[in-house]
């Protein structure tokens, strides 16, 4: 992972794929890694032969390649987000509840997630937006959120409206209580825990101006 | 005892209603849509269906929500893109639903198979999915208490079975088969191809055939058809 210690500035807020590629850049070589569906899936764009990460998918495989194309395409052969993919030279296939045991045993190092939000002592909302009517469908998210020894967090900082996605406590139902490690956004880099939130990075605004946007204590990285 | 029958009809006939049927599969891999379709022809209602999801499409499962004949659903994942027939009935109020995080419907699962009355763990705790539920401080954390799943039938896919009964399965097909063979009373295997015995190597061989009730051969089920839109014959 980044040894960066002290706050980091960049003058420009970060793109999708641009964001993609920190996180990538951030995972230790060797480790063992669930990407989420959605924009974590960019992450594994980012990833090079000689971090030599493993990718799980949650249906039951370790080793997960790229996305299947023409001729590779192979119903039996899907990820979580039931995606045809390929398999990786050492790949592993195993049952759901072994799947599942490499998470919730704690085998996996890091997962990657997209959140609705993210409390300042790292509780996660994303799984239901809790509204009326809304057909609530939880899959593994609650697993990978307090399983994996690191939980990262991949969204942009403000909602459509501007309200900050990380909050004093989650106004959306939770998945996981105080399981975020680190939350990643266009507008700065996030680590959350028991002692709240301190700033890593900021990209196109300053600590100050992050402050003004997000309704909890922030710390820079000393 | 292990039956080899002839037919997905003859297969899935001794399916009563009001049973607890669970369906193997992932979305399409790994689903036994021509075992779901007989469920479907023999007329069985009133079922508890356990699966992962809730139906995609307008195949298997899905139709058999839409045939009304689920009363309820036991699954993690029911909201998808083209989870409509699930939708339409649970926004009747017609189809109840319990929602489960994946990873406990699997332990869950395995658990009723393993003969375990119950488990703690830390999913879910502190969330509405865990209110109502018994928690306990262990090894360091909150942890929540879940209870087995078991079946009355298990209805599953696998790539191969040989004489005694033991599986193969193919790749991400594999899924939720092993754990609901050996959690349900009877389990019923759909396959693509009967092999001798002996002729699987037993250091691979998944699912041990004492799980297993009754196989049936489903010609045009093989390698990669988990992707098929139209019944298969």
């Amino acid at each position: 992972m980044s040894t960066a210690t002290t706050l980091q500035t960049s003058t420009t807020p970060l793109g999708r794929d641009e964001l993609a590629r920190l996180v990538a850049k951030d995972i230790a070589p060797g480790s063992f890694v669930n990407l989420g569906i959605g924009q974590p899936t960019l992450v594994s764009n980012y990833l090079t032969d000689e971090q030599n990460i493993t990718l799980h998918t949650e249906n039951g495989m370790l080793g997960m390649g790229p996305a299947a194309e023409g001729d590779q395409i192979d119903g039996d052969l899907i990820n979580a987000g039931k995606i045809p993919v390929t398999e990786l030279p050492g790949a592993s296939y195993f049952h759901h509840a072994d799947s599942f045991a490499i998470m919730r045993g704690g085998h996996l190092d890091i997962c990657v997630l997209g959140a609705f939000q993210v409390s300042a002592t790292g509780d996660l909302a994303n799984w239901h937006t809790g509204a009326p009517g809304a057909i609530p469908a939880v899959g593994g998210a609650m697993d990978l959120a307090t399983g994996a020894k690191d939980v990262f967090v991949m969204m942009t900082l403000l909602t459509r409206e501007g309200a900050s996605k990380i909050v004093e406590s989650c106004t959306y139902p939770i998945t996981g209580v105080g399981c975020v490690t680190r939350v990643y956004t266009d507008k700065g880099v996030f680590l959350t825990g028991p002692d709240g939130v301190t700033v890593r990075e900021t990209f196109g605004c300053t600590l100050e101006e992050l402050q003004e946007l997000v309704p909890v204590p922030l710390k820079a990285a000393a | 005892m292990l039956n080899f029958v002839d037919s997905v009809q003859e297969a899935v006939a001794g399916i009563k209603d009001g049973s607890t049927v669970m369906i193997g599969g992932f979305g399409n891999a790994g689903q036994p849509f021509e075992l779901i379709d007989a469920l479907l022809e023999c007329g069985a209602t009133d079922l508890t269906v356990v699966n992962n999801n809730a139906g995609q499409g307008d195949q298997g499962l899905a139709l058999l929500i839409k045939e009304g004949r689920v009363k309820k659903m036991i699954c993690s994942f029911p909201r998808q893109s083209d989870s409509w027939h699930f939708d339409a009935k649970y926004k009747a109020g017609e189809i109840e639903l319990e929602l489960v995080p994946q990873g406990n419907l699997a332990e869950r699962i395995r658990a009723a198979g393993a003969g375990i009355g119950g488990f703690f763990t830390p999913t879910g705790y502190g969330t509405m999915l865990a209110e109502g539920k018994e928690t306990r401080f262990l090894d360091g954390k909150w942890q929540v208490f879940e209870t087995p799943i078991h079946a009355d039938v298990a209805l599953i896919k696998a790539l191969k079975a040989d004489g005694k009964g033991n599986l193969v399965y193919r790749k991400t097909a594999r899924n939720f088969g092993p754990i609901m063979a050996a959690a349900a009373r009877q389990s019923i295997v759909q396959v693509s191809e009967i092999v001798p015995t002996g002729a699987l190597d037993p250091e691979n061989v998944v699912t041990p055939g004492i799980y297993v009730n009754s196989i049936v051969k489903v010609a045009g089920s093989g390698a990669g058809t988990s992707t098929t839109t139209e019944k298969a014959a």
